[in-house]
């Protein structure tokens, strides 16, 4: 069994959310994409945070 | 030559005495007046209660940066407030207690000219049997709120570990201690936090860890759920949180007042009205907030308590408290400036204001209970409120009564979410999150109450990332190190 599908097995809460599946789970730990999205991030948060002020 | 007196020295008071003591220079006195010796960057108890990172990294001494800035540092516990003097002195004054500086027990009247109440919350572990007595957490649960009880709950969870690996079957409970709690955020950053770490040491097979919340759903949050842009879809929040859960194997129960807490086991009610026990081998469960019990006297040393404070001990200020129902709720409804309504010298800022209403949907038991979330005013909302409120006060004192009121509405604020589990720079991976506006303007965004371009929500390594970066930033600001004043709130 894949391991994203272990866990629907367990109860109906688990049913019947969303598991992320392998590539996705790769792409939280790319460095070169997380790079990318932290540069992302801090932009929106830095827009955020100027029109909190 | 004026003096404004901040009662607190946490996030919000330290950015207002901080501020305050800068704009104004040595013309002017500011006071901090706060029981505790030193700062502590709560966020970072997380790791504390997970031990990854010592009560040292996380917390410093207040009284060095203070005398740095010019601030006087009074180790005290504020008692009351005489917002019109008292007979034969038309001065207002707060009537201190100190807790430090070889001077613990004894009473002190500090007069003001403007004072600005930021004591943050009384952790009100008593309103739960069980979970302790008044403010001081009972041996039933742990707590991640302070530095030292993070501490404690480290020492706690390693005996929970050690147990689990010896192959002995150990249950978790994390979550909030009554139907009224807020920061559930915190919470949810050390169950996973836990999960981390279980997975790491090995013994993650032996455990069940399980949530217990008093929100309606996963993802409430106290801002009753937000609709956040999450890999091009706009979804909501529960959809988000519920399938961290179920990644992550960690079961949940909604929708709970923890009406009773024993050794090893909990009590609660759920919304439709059903009880329940949960058996726990460790249990960490947030306490509801409550103002710290500040009086108010006026000048013929009559209680005026309840013209001052709201009845659940926080500080009224220029927010809309007509009881409405949820329906006619507004974005307009909260504060913008932070002032008393009845003396104008006196602001509050942080936890220590009294929010208009909850921002959840409200919800009561079958019998009666409510069982909601309370409002989030940590963190960058406390910040930015501190700053503005330490504004408003710089140019009242310079410029006179008639001076302009800076504004720093939660509807009109954001605020930064960055749930981390694991330490290490590569190994970790936070669920980063931001809201905006923190209180739902369904006038200005009649969809989802918030600005979906600002609202988004992720998980991986780049969140990890920015929650390295926020504590080390924040502590640096906050001992006022070289451009300090350049960091954002």
């Amino acid at each position: 069994m894949k391991q994203e599908e272990v866990n629907f097995a367990l109860n109906d809460q688990f049913n019947q959310s969303m598991i992320p599946g392998r590539f996705a789970r790769a792409m939280r730990t790319c460095k070169i994409w997380q790079f990318i999205r932290f540069m992302i991030l801090n932009i929106k948060m830095i827009i955020v945070v100027r029109k909190s002020h | 030559m004026a003096r404004l007196v901040v009662l607190g020295g946490g996030v919000a008071g330290h950015t207002t005495a901080t501020f305050a003591a800068k704009w104004l220079g040595k013309e002017h006195e500011v006071v901090v007046v706060t029981p505790n010796a030193k700062w502590n960057w709560i966020p970072s108890n997380i790791w504390v209660g997970v031990g990854e990172m010592s009560k040292e990294e996380v917390t410093f001494d207040l009284a060095p940066v203070y005398e740095k800035a010019g601030i006087t540092f009074k180790q005290a516990k504020a008692v009351s407030i005489n917002p019109e003097g008292k007979e034969g002195a038309d001065k207002p004054f707060v009537t201190i207690e100190y807790t430090g500086q070889g001077k613990a027990g004894e009473s002190e009247e500090v007069t003001y000219d403007y004072i600005v109440n930021a004591t943050g919350p009384k952790l009100n572990f008593g309103a739960t049997p069980g979970l302790g007595e008044g403010s001081q957490i009972g041996e039933n649960t742990v707590s991640v709120c302070t530095a030292d009880h993070a501490v404690h709950a480290n020492q706690e969870l390693r005996k929970i570990f050690e147990k689990a690996a010896k192959g002995e079957k150990q249950k978790i409970l994390v979550g909030t201690g009554h139907g009224m709690c807020t920061c559930q955020g915190a919470a949810f950053e050390y169950i996973f936090n836990i999960e981390h770490e279980a997975r790491k040491a090995g013994v993650r097979d032996n455990l069940e860890i399980k949530w217990i919340s008093n929100e309606s759903f996963l993802g409430d949050f106290g801002m009753g759920g937000l609709h956040m842009k999450v890999g091009g879809y706009v979804v909501s929040s529960r959809i988000f949180t519920e399938s961290l859960f179920a990644e992550r194997g960690v079961e949940y129960i909604t929708g709970a007042h923890v009406s009773k807490v024993e050794k090893g086991k909990v009590d609660y009610e759920l919304l439709d009205g059903s009880t329940g026990e949960e058996p726990f081998d460790f249990a960490m469960l947030i306490p509801p907030f409550a103002g710290v019990g500040l009086k108010a006297y006026n000048k013929a040393g009559e209680d005026i308590t309840d013209t001052v404070f709201a009845p659940n001990g926080f500080m009224k200020v220029d927010a809309d408290y007509t009881p409405k129902p949820y329906e006619e709720w507004k974005a307009s409804d909260w504060p913008r400036k932070y002032q008393n309504p009845t003396y104008s010298n006196m602001f509050a800022a942080g936890i220590a204001f009294a929010p208009p209403h909850i921002i959840s949907k409200p919800m009561k038991s079958a019998n009666g209970t409510p069982i909601n979330p309370t409002p989030p005013r940590t963190g960058m909302p406390s910040g930015i409120i501190g700053k503005a409120v330490a504004h408003s006060v710089c140019d009242l004192i310079q410029n006179g009564a008639n001076a302009h009121l800076h504004e720093a509405s939660m509807a009109e604020m954001g605020a930064a979410c960055v749930a981390s589990a694991g330490k290490g720079w590569m190994d970790g991976q936070a669920a980063a999150m931001t809201v905006y506006p923190v209180v739902p303007d369904y006038e200005k965004y009649p969809g989802t109450g918030r600005d979906t371009d600002y609202t988004f929500g992720e998980i991986g390594l780049a969140g990890h990332w920015i929650k390295h970066i926020l504590h080390y930033l924040f502590i640096y600001k906050a001992k006022l190190k070289p451009g300090w004043t350049l960091i954002p709130e």
